[in-house]
């Protein structure tokens, strides 16, 4: 026991663990109903559902007698579940409230439920010690529910370790070889970037000044900007936050009209918000939005933008899906860890931190 | 269901003893593969007695942060069969096979408040569980009953823990606990977390009932080993199987059946999951139900009985009979 404990992870581990003392995202609001659903989160299968007053509920989707699954259950009365095989009802706290073979109800019967906090369109679970469950630690989302921030975003299931996902995010030159065709460009891996933390945040911040807008941001800057044309300069703020969202500041101003400096008015301005909710050690869920500051009342524009972001993300899928393919095929060769990669390893830094107070730090292979 | 109902057997070590009272141990356990125990968890534990290994379950009473150690409280039973005496004879560097910590009685985080109700030893499954919940800010009292000062184990402690969430009430100062007078006071999203003796279980299981209160916001563990009246010894009769046995006090009716060679089906052994429920055929006496797994009609009505638990006794008014008047005989199938 002692020498596991003592094991060390260096911060290239090609599979991550995941801290639990975390909230993560398990669904959009909207995907949540009274009809339950099934998701896995850090590895512990859930069964979702409203309760008539509209609150959501996490259960472990385990029956209690046998098993069985109660996703595939039905709600019942107020805050009700019953269990598709014997017809044991729980209730939103998961305890047993009618055992139908029987006039008494056995005082073990229960099934774990999970602290639930619904916030900027999510509904957050908390699956490791409940007395920590603190809402104050679900990671800042607010453009996701802000007035001042319009937008839309969907879910990828990513077949890779959730650790992929934010070495992707943490490290934008890669959009100049994955993204070429829209927000990629050859200034991304030439201007020079910022990594600065604080034991709980991450920021990579880079500026490329007097450059021409790529297509993607062509489009947004003629929204706002009918018949722009000219140089621009664009920014990419990258912030981690712990274990896994990460909200990227991005955007393009005209050239020389003060952006560097805080006067982004004459330009346009996204947050690509992502939180990344791990399901196993080799695949996750990766719930992604694009929200932007202006022409907030266009539903064409949030929906040119979903369509035009889900492009983009299909790239990052498809390239993470054969990086863990390739991984997987070759288990005797290691990461190695270039100047670009400061973010990134920032980032499993502060995820190791975490895991070894947790007393975790075990990889999970 | 929880995972941590998967059975780990490891060795403990034990690292420390204390006498807390007259009749209660407190021993501290190295676990060979630590665990941290939550609130409401407990240890099974393996006994010797008479050269025979039986299996006991103890509350944790606390846990180190790293799980390292865990620590229970043994009440010497009045009609100890024998396992509380051998742990209570335990020793610092004596070693015993134990489980890591199990979870039948989870505490839940989130309820507007709380009310933890402990009778006698049964303060034992409650320490853990007030002590998260002074941690976490809840709004909760813990209620704690028993016979003297003298005998309530972790007084002191729970005085300068809980302050006025601690509220006693001891049997020789005339100051017991009045079920009524308790309930009146919880409402309809109070959660009731309760272990003690079977009476004090059952008055608070049908005021809780009789007030319409929310059945599972009460909760409780028992300990399995309490009834209505003190054990006797009695027969038990299989015709079907040509069987005729006695029961001894100091053992269970299934156990007397499994040691007359009948093959009997069972679970939990105490009182919950009805699988070693028998029959009544006939009955010279009364039944102590001690089982929660009949309702109050299905005890009265005495066609069945929960034989992990549940005795016969030669009168039901609780006042033995004279030895003479001869004991209980039950006639049962199996
Ligand atoms: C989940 C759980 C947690 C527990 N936690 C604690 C704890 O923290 N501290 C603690 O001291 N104990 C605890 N117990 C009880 C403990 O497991 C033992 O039952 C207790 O120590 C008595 O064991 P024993 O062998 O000394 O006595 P037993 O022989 O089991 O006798 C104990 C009592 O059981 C009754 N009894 C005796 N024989 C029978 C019989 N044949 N059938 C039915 N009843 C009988 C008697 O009335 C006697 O008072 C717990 C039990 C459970 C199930
Ligand atoms: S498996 Fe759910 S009631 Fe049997
Ligand atoms: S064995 Fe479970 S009630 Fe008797
Ligand atoms: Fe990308």
């Amino acid at each position: 026991m002692t020498a596991m404990m003592q094991s060390v992870s260096s911060t290239t581990n090609k599979v991550l663990g995941y801290p639990l003392n975390a909230w993560y995202v398990a669904a959009w609001d909207h995907e949540v109903t009274r009809k339950p659903m099934s998701r896995r989160i850090a590895d512990r299968p859930l069964a979702l559902y409203r309760t008539e007053d509209g609150k959501a509920v996490a259960l472990a989707d385990a029956c209690w007698h046998r098993l069985a699954p109660l996703s595939m259950g039905k709600t019942l009365g107020k805050d009700e579940i019953q269990c598709p095989y014997h017809g044991i009802v729980y209730n939103s706290a998961g305890r047993c409230v009618s055992m139908p073979a029987q006039e008494t109800i056995n005082p073990s019967a229960t099934v774990p439920s999970f602290p639930v906090v619904e916030r900027y369109r999510y509904v957050w679970v908390w699956l490791g010690d409940a007395t920590q469950a603190d809402p104050t630690l679900i990671p800042d989302m607010h453009q996701m529910s802000s007035e001042e921030w319009a937008g839309d975003g969907e879910t990828i299931f990513a077949p890779c370790n959730y650790q992929l996902v934010l070495d992707n995010l943490m490290d934008l030159t890669h959009e100049e070889f994955v993204h070429s065709s829209s927000i990629g460009q050859d200034e991304l891996s030439e201007s020079d970037f910022k990594v600065t933390q604080d034991g709980n945040t991450v920021t990579v911040s880079r500026w490329m000044l007097d450059i021409d807008a790529p297509p993607f941001w062509l489009k947004n800057m003629r929204d706002k900007f009918p018949g722009f044309e000219g140089k621009v300069d664009r920014w990419q703020i990258i912030t981690f936050q712990s274990p896994s969202t990460i909200n990227i500041d991005v955007g393009v101003a005209k050239a020389g009209t003060g952006a560097p400096e805080g006067d982004r008015s004459q330009g346009v301005n996204g947050f690509v918000m992502n939180t990344i909710s791990p399901e196993s050690a080799k695949t996750c869920h990766y719930f992604w939005a694009f929200m932007r500051n202006y022409r907030l009342d266009s539903q064409l524009i949030t929906t040119q933008l979903r369509k035009g972001v889900h492009g983009v993300f299909g790239e990052d899928e498809a390239m993470l899906k054969a990086q863990q393919e390739a991984i997987d095929a070759n288990p005797d060769y290691e990461f190695y860890n270039l100047n670009i990669d400061a973010g990134g390893m920032w980032v499993r830094r502060l995820i190791e931190r975490q895991l070894t107070a947790e007393g975790r730090l075990i990889p999970t292979v | 269901m929880a995972a941590s109902n998967i059975e780990v057997w490891q060795t403990g070590t034990v690292v420390e003893t204390e006498a807390v009272t007259a009749e209660t141990r407190r021993l501290v356990l190295s676990q060979s593969q630590p665990k941290k125990a939550e609130p409401g968890s407990h240890i099974d534990v393996m006994v010797t007695i008479n050269g025979e290994r039986q299996r006991r379950s103890y509350s944790v009473v606390d846990s180190s942060e790293d799980g390292l150690r865990v620590a229970i409280s043994v009440f010497r039973a009045p009609q100890s069969r024998g396992g509380s005496v051998f742990m209570q004879g335990l020793n610092v560097g004596d070693q015993l096979e134990i489980t890591q910590p199990l979870q039948n009685f989870p505490l839940r985080v989130g309820a507007p408040r709380y009310v933890l109700l402990a009778g006698g030893i049964g303060i034992t499954a409650m320490l853990n569980m007030a002590r998260v919940l002074r941690n976490i800010k809840a709004d909760y009292t813990l209620v704690y009953a028993g016979r003297s000062r003298a005998a309530m184990a972790y007084l002191p402690q729970l005085e300068a823990l809980h302050g006025d969430a601690l509220h006693v009430h001891v049997d020789d100062e005339g100051t017991a606990l009045k079920v009524d007078a308790l309930l009146a006071g919880v409402d309809a999203d109070t959660e009731l977390y309760m272990c003690g003796p079977i009476r004090l279980m059952d008055a608070v299981k049908r005021g809780w009932d009789a007030r319409g209160l929310s059945v599972p916001n009460l909760r409780y563990e028992t300990f399995g080993n309490s009834g209505w009246f003190d054990p006797e010894e009695f027969v038990v009769r299989v015709p079907r199987l040509g069987v005729e046995t006695t029961v001894g006090s100091g053992e269970s009716m299934l156990e007397a059946l499994e040691g007359a060679g009948v093959d009997m089906m069972f679970d939990c052994r105490k009182g919950e999951c009805g699988l070693c429920e028998v029959r009544l055929l006939g009955l010279e006496g009364a039944v102590d139900h001690r089982d929660v797994f009949y309702s109050e009609r299905q005890q009265h009505a005495a066609a069945k009985m929960c034989c992990c638990v549940s005795r016969a006794v030669s009168s039901g008014t609780g006042a033995r009979k004279d030895p003479a008047g001869g004991r209980a005989v039950v006639t049962i199938d199996v």
